[in-house]
């Protein structure tokens, strides 16, 4: 069958790139979802303990991406960070500074992802029981071993499912790293349908791998779910 | 206090010079394939007539040039941002581009013309496309010819690349499309373009469609441009730009 | 503490003063000399992003309540295929589902030459059928998965109230469980309307004008970088803004206190 000859895994057949696409759209999922998951922590702690500027200035930054479409935010990122990058080089006396894509990809993506982590983060540190952090804090544990030994494995079974659907939302927006120009699936099947002349079958194949991504995801995030809740009251039969 | 800072700035000076010399020149081409000036295999591999040029004029102008596609509408920041150092994306060299950027000297030319199905009688002119559908690639000549004569009479639809364009005027969406004289030439004599033919040139206007490809540099890089200047020329003179051409084409197309 | 107050902090006023300055001087010392030249395509563009957003959006929330009613209460037949398109929307990206309808299905045109002469031909030429096609899609796969947690959601002593009063099935979905489900639900739903209106610059790659695709005309044909940019976000919080107090007043106008039978 055509289709599947052009599905193949060596040139001529492009099931290589597609692969090899997948893989930076990993890639760059994952970086962005742990770039995020890092911001998140920090403005979460911001909003909770900070004082009011930080308060102000985290729900600016929270809105704000909330409200604007990735793609505009991309866009913006992508071209403030390579300005600073390369005023900055050039004002230190290097060269020019290679960006390449996954870490543009990361960077944008990731910034996007740390403001719908901060509220994520935030709303499950709030679920945590105060009583386990007063008696932390009875024990005069250090705020950093607090949050380390107490806190953030207590946040964890709340945090799950919001943070289980922000690792699709990243693997999903790769996609649109595609529009800026940047290699990864999307853009690999577009080339490919284009060389081929047969969208259908690279745009379903593409569809199928992002799927399986999605399911596997959703496989790995509820066995993590249920190994953060061991221990707790099952809610199921109580209503 | 003095010595400290002549080490210093020695070092950063031999610092910079030893990055400069090491520095590759990075040629922007479109990351959208263009055949039949470059295109791409699914190995990765580009190949056609303009990575051919790419290597000759690097070549004769003996710098170490890399490949580095970019997104074709973000292709002119990309260079003012120093993302890439040279634009040779079959880019027509126009009075508006060149407020922003310098052109070297043209590498080739072509045309625009006005692709449409066999059975289509559409004249390259206002007329001719009074009513219809046309085609054209954003952020090209063609667009701003498009929007600038026959935004009154057809309707403009706007694309990303080339071959969307050419995609949709297959499947009959579009009416027509306007394009490079030689890109089109090998579109409708390939197998998926048996459907169109090409109908003709449009009525020129050289403040929009500008005078010939050439490549594109940062303004103010006058080093960079006199080279590829120099060797462009050389290429020109030695025949390896006719060898190039005669590879893919049957006709001149300097 | 009063809203107003709440602005007279002075901590607010210093950022809100800081705020003015910093638009002031974005007004006088960027590049806004093209906002004339563009300002009727922008009108065009924005008035064709709301467009698509109520239009994808009514035609969407149709979709998603059976979706989320078949697999909120549904036998299997119903609920299986209800499932199973919600996890294909929602576990491909938007952009790919808008690539495969629009090239996809135009790549399979010429193979069928009597199309051109039928009578959906001028729709299948447009564009904006398939954007609407894929944004409601979309908007169903997502927020059938919604509803499907709100019609779990209504308490069930309303549903038996209902009964008892001898309320027909239809009569109990239309007056009772669907608009209990929605209002409980409301909130979720306006942040739903705004993830969609973050999605619609993706039919700018499809060839419809909206104002996504005008600010990238702005961008290529003036080579300006950021200052297109930045009107656009500005455009685009504007109009969530609006979306936002849109549902506030909604979520107002229904009765404060939640059931509790």
């Amino acid at each position: 069958m055509e289709s599947l000859e052009l599905l193949s895994f060596s040139p001529p057949g492009w099931g290589g790139n597609l692969l090899r696409g997948l893989l930076h759209s990993l890639q760059i999922a994952l970086g962005a979802f742990g770039f995020g998951l890092l911001i998140g922590l920090f403005g979460a702690y911001g909003k909770l303990n900070g004082g009011p500027i930080l308060r102000d200035v985290l729900s600016i930054y929270t809105t704000v991406v909330r409200a604007v479409p990735e793609l505009v935010l991309i866009l913006i990122l992508y071209y403030v960070g390579t300005d600073i990058i390369n005023q900055a080089s050039s004002a230190l006396g290097y060269g020019r500074v290679e960006i390449n894509g996954v870490a543009a990809g990361i960077w944008g993506l990731g910034i996007v992802q740390g403001a719908y982590a901060t509220e994520v983060l935030r709303g499950a540190i709030l679920a945590v029981p105060s009583g386990q952090i007063e008696s932390g804090r009875a024990f005069g544990m250090p705020p950093f071993m607090l949050m380390r030994r107490i806190t953030i494995p207590a946040m964890l079974s709340f945090a799950l499912p919001g943070l289980a659907n922000l690792w699709l939302i990243a693997t999903k927006d790769t996609a649109l790293l595609a529009v800026v120009g940047f290699s990864e699936l999307t853009l690999e099947t577009r080339q490919a349908a284009t060389a081929t002349r047969s969208y259908f079958t690279f745009f379903l194949a593409a569809g199928a791998l992002y799927l399986m991504v999605t399911l596997i995801s959703g496989f790995i995030f509820k066995r993590l779910e249920n190994h953060a809740r061991r221990g707790q009251l099952d809610l199921k039969g109580s209503g | 206090m003095k010595l400290p800072m002549i080490l210093s700035t020695a070092f950063i000076t031999l610092a910079m010079a030893s990055t400069a010399a090491a520095e590759k020149v990075k040629i922007g081409i479109a990351a959208e394939p263009y055949p039949p000036f470059a295109s791409m295999d699914s190995s990765g591999k580009w190949s056609g007539w303009e990575v051919e040029m790419i290597d000759a004029v690097c070549a004769a102008a003996k710098l170490e040039c890399e490949l580095t596609p970019t997104a074709w509408d973000g292709i002119i920041p990309s260079l003012t941002g120093k993302q890439i150092d040279v634009i040779m994306a079959s880019m027509s060299i126009t009075e508006e581009r060149s407020k922003t950027i310098d052109f070297t000297d043209k590498y080739y030319s072509s045309p625009a013309v006005i692709v449409a199905d066999k059975s289509m009688k559409i004249t390259p002119d206002k007329e001719g496309l009074k009513g219809k559908i046309l085609g054209i690639q954003a952020s090209t000549t063609h667009a701003a010819y498009a929007q600038k004569h026959f935004a009154d009479d057809a309707e403009l639809k706007s694309y990303q690349t080339q071959d969307e364009a050419n995609q949709d005027l297959i499947a009959g969406r579009v009416d027509a499309i306007q394009a490079d004289a030689i890109a089109m030439s090998d579109f409708v004599g390939s197998d998926a373009g048996k459907c169109c033919e090409i109908k003709g040139q449009v009525p020129d206007d050289e403040s929009v469609l500008g005078k010939g490809i050439g490549a594109g540099v940062r303004k103010g890089d006058d080093d960079l441009r006199e080279k590829l200047n120099a060797a462009i020329a050389a290429v020109v003179e030695d025949g390896t730009h006719k060898k190039i051409t005669d590879k893919y084409f049957t006709v001149d197309i300097y | 503490m009063s809203g107003l107050k709440e602005w007279l902090l002075p901590h607010r006023i210093v950022m809100l003063l800081l705020a003015v300055a910093l638009v002031v001087w974005c007004a006088m010392n960027l590049r806004w000399d093209w906002i004339p030249k563009y300002t009727p395509l922008a009108v065009e563009g924005i008035w064709r992003t709301i467009w698509l957003l109520v239009v994808s959006i009514f035609l969407g929330f149709m979709l998603a309540v059976p979706l989320g009613f078949a697999q909120a209460v549904g036998p299997w037949y119903l609920a299986a295929p209800a499932k199973t398109f919600c996890t294909i929307i929602r576990g491909t990206p938007l952009l790919l589902q808008i690539w495969l309808l629009y090239y996809g299905l135009g790549s399979i045109f010429p193979l069928f030459p009597e199309i051109r002469n039928s009578e959906l031909w001028p729709y299948l030429r447009q564009a904006w059928p398939y954007a609407v096609l894929a944004l409601t899609l979309s908007y169903a796969g997502y927020e059938g998965e919604v509803m499907r947690g709100a019609f779990r959601s209504v308490a069930k002593g309303q549903l038996e109230t209902a009964k008892a009063f001898g309320m027909s099935r239809f009569t109990l979905f239309r007056r009772i469980w669907l608009p209990q489900a929605i209002r409980n639900v409301l909130p979720t739903l306006g942040g739903e309307t705004i993830l969609q209106l973050k999605a619609t610059p993706l039919v700018a790659t499809i060839t419809i004008i909206d104002i996504y695709a005008v600010s990238s005309r702005v961008r290529q044909d003036t080579f300006i970088i950021y200052e297109p940019l930045l009107l656009l976000a500005v455009i685009y919080l504007m109009i969530a803004g609006m979306i936002t107090l849109g549902f506030k007043w909604l979520e107002n106008r229904g009765p404060q206190k939640r059931g509790s039978v």
